[in-house]
């Protein structure tokens, strides 16, 4: 995580008229890493991303990409920058390789190494097959690859992907995740989501925005941390007094769940699920569950933005 | 750049049916009407036959064709200039140009010229009827090239206010109905003027008015100015309006 600082932006701001979409926004971006943007729809992503793209003026801030100021400097900052947006931008009346070769004109790759970019463009996104069919004949999947294609093809130090898994079945949502991490080693990528485990899978570092502000930016692991709560589920059979379980050494509070489940809480760091095992089998409780609950991203929104919500509740 | 989005553009149009079909029924009808104008010529031909100075092929068959042209080329230019950028607005590819290293200036040149090398096809195709008469008699070339460039002017300026049209909506039908609506009033303001008090100046801004002296011959600088202004003016018009896709909200 040394690489050299491609995305700087500094107290960004975007209204739309009265609404403001994205408040006082900063973050960074090193070559070599994977930054996912995540957030529930209408969060501000996608003008965060067009933002960052030079297709929309922020109304306040600045962004550096690759150390050119968007705004007074774009070409060479632009130069920089792939860009994926949510809908692939292609022209469906176009075939794919016809497709690549304007986009690499557009992007000033010089004339003698086009071919070669759109080649390898093509086999990064596996699309060699399909380089002489209609865009428009091709599926979402293979739209959305195409799309990638385009980002890729003047191999900028920045990628921006806009949701890249929208529209695509289990496997291709594989595939491209793969094809990011593998983008993340060379490359700056940031990536926008409202899938939780998207991120888990493919970023090293996470921000979360929530109504236009950046409510968490931290690495995935602290990410993991912080959706690890304290609390267990335990479905027994035959279960015993809530006192007994609550002598067990860690547990604070015992809760009973609607379906007959228990939900365990207990002290961070003093995980009593191995003392659970054992006294259960001891006194034969008919152990049948137990496990860890995970956070959900609405549990984690609601604990970040908790703060808001009680000021915004009406009393 | 400029030339890379134009060729691009040029390309797409032959792409579609559209492009054909306008270039088969523009040449069909004015065809049409180039016979009726010959048929005409040599009904009149024994009397100027008498004449001390008779007005010659060029006058009466070329001048009105060309006329005539510039009638059917005001219904059409709308037609070829509405999708430019609604049609990449609608279905969001504007953001393939607005994010590569281009401004704003170079993407609405690329456009503009690649409508404009289209319409020029067109008139080439036009300018080879008055040519065919050569193979039975002679033309005079200056007013005939007077005249394909009043043409010439006049399609810049057509092809201007229809890309502009076209920046301003996602609906192809609106913009071909806002282009067709603007340049025909341009084509009619001098009649709506007469008697008026500013007739004058509508007069001026007309722009039949800068067209039909090319047409009989007559090349006048000040003619010249006024279709690159007006052409210049909706272009300028058109950067604006795509620069607001960025700044406004």
């Amino acid at each position: 995580m040394s690489g050299e600082i491609l995305v700087q932006v500094d107290g960004v701001s975007r209204r739309y008229g009265d609404i403001e979409a994205v408040k006082h926004v900063s973050f960074s971006l090193r070559q070599g890493e994977v930054l996912g943007f995540l957030g529930p729809n209408g969060a501000g992503k996608t003008t965060c991303m067009q933002m960052l793209t030079g297709n929309l003026a922020p109304s306040e801030g600045c962004i550096a990409i690759a150390g050119h100021d968007l705004l007074d400097d774009p070409k060479p900052a632009k130069r920089a920058i792939g860009y994926l947006p949510e809908q692939p931008p292609v022209y469906r009346d176009l075939t794919v390789d016809e497709y690549l070769r304007y986009c690499a004109a557009l992007r000033v790759i010089p004339r003698a190494r086009r071919a070669a970019a759109c080649e390898a463009a093509k086999q990064k996104c596996t699309l060699t097959d399909v380089g002489r069919r209609l865009i428009g004949n091709l599926s979402k999947g293979y739209q959305q690859r195409v799309g990638l294609a385009q980002a890729i093809l003047h191999l900028p130090p920045v990628i921006v992907l806009d949701e890249p898994t929208a529209g695509l079945d289990p496997i291709q949502i594989r595939e491209m995740r793969g094809l990011i991490r593998a983008l993340g080693r060379d490359h700056g990528v940031i990536l926008s989501t409202h899938i939780l485990p998207e991120v888990q899978a493919s970023c090293d570092r996470v921000q979360i925005i929530h109504n236009g502000e950046l409510v968490l930016s931290d690495d995935i692991a602290g990410l993991s941390r912080r959706m690890q709560s304290s609390v267990l589920l335990l479905g027994l059979r035959r279960p015993p007094a809530l006192a007994a379980l609550q002598a067990i050494a860690g547990v604070t509070a015992i809760e009973a769940a609607d379906d007959g489940r228990l939900r365990v809480f207990y002290e961070a760091g003093n995980d009593p699920s191995e003392a659970l095992t054992r006294q259960a089998h001891v006194h034969d409780w008919g152990l049948y569950e137990l496990s860890p609950q995970h956070a959900t991203l609405e549990d984690l929104f609601v604990k970040l933005t908790a703060a808001d919500a009680a000021t915004a509740a009406p009393p | 750049m400029i030339v890379t989005i134009a060729l691009h553009e040029l390309r797409r149009m032959f792409l579609s049916p559209l492009a054909w079909t306008i270039l088969a029924v523009v040449q069909l009808i004015l065809a049409f009407l180039f016979l009726g104008h010959i048929e005409y010529f040599q009904q009149v031909q024994s009397q100027l036959l008498g004449m001390d100075n008779p007005p010659g092929l060029t006058e009466i068959v070329v001048a009105p064709l060309l006329g005539n042209a510039a009638i059917v080329l005001l219904l059409v230019v709308p037609l070829v200039s509405m999708r430019l950028v609604s049609e990449e607005r609608r279905n969001k590819t504007l953001s393939l140009l607005f994010s590569a290293p281009i401004s704003m200036t170079e993407i609405v040149l690329g456009k503009y010229l690649g409508l404009v090398a289209f319409l020029y096809i067109l008139l080439a195709l036009i300018a080879l009827m008055p040519l065919a008469l050569l193979l039975g008699g002679s033309l005079d070339f200056g007013m005939l090239a007077a005249g394909l460039l009043g043409l010439m002017l006049l399609l810049a300026g057509f092809a201007a206010v229809g890309l502009f049209m076209s920046t301003l909506t996602q609906h192809q039908t609106v913009a071909a109905v806002a282009t067709f609506g603007m340049l025909l009033l341009f084509w009619i303001l001098d009649w709506a003027g007469e008697g008026l008090a500013g007739a004058g100046v509508l007069g001026q801004l007309s722009l039949l008015n800068h067209y039909e002296p090319f047409l009989k011959g007559v090349f006048d600088t000040a003619d010249l100015a006024y279709h690159l202004l007006f052409a210049a003016t909706f272009l300028t018009f058109a950067v604006r309006r795509l620069d607001m896709d960025r700044l406004g909200g």
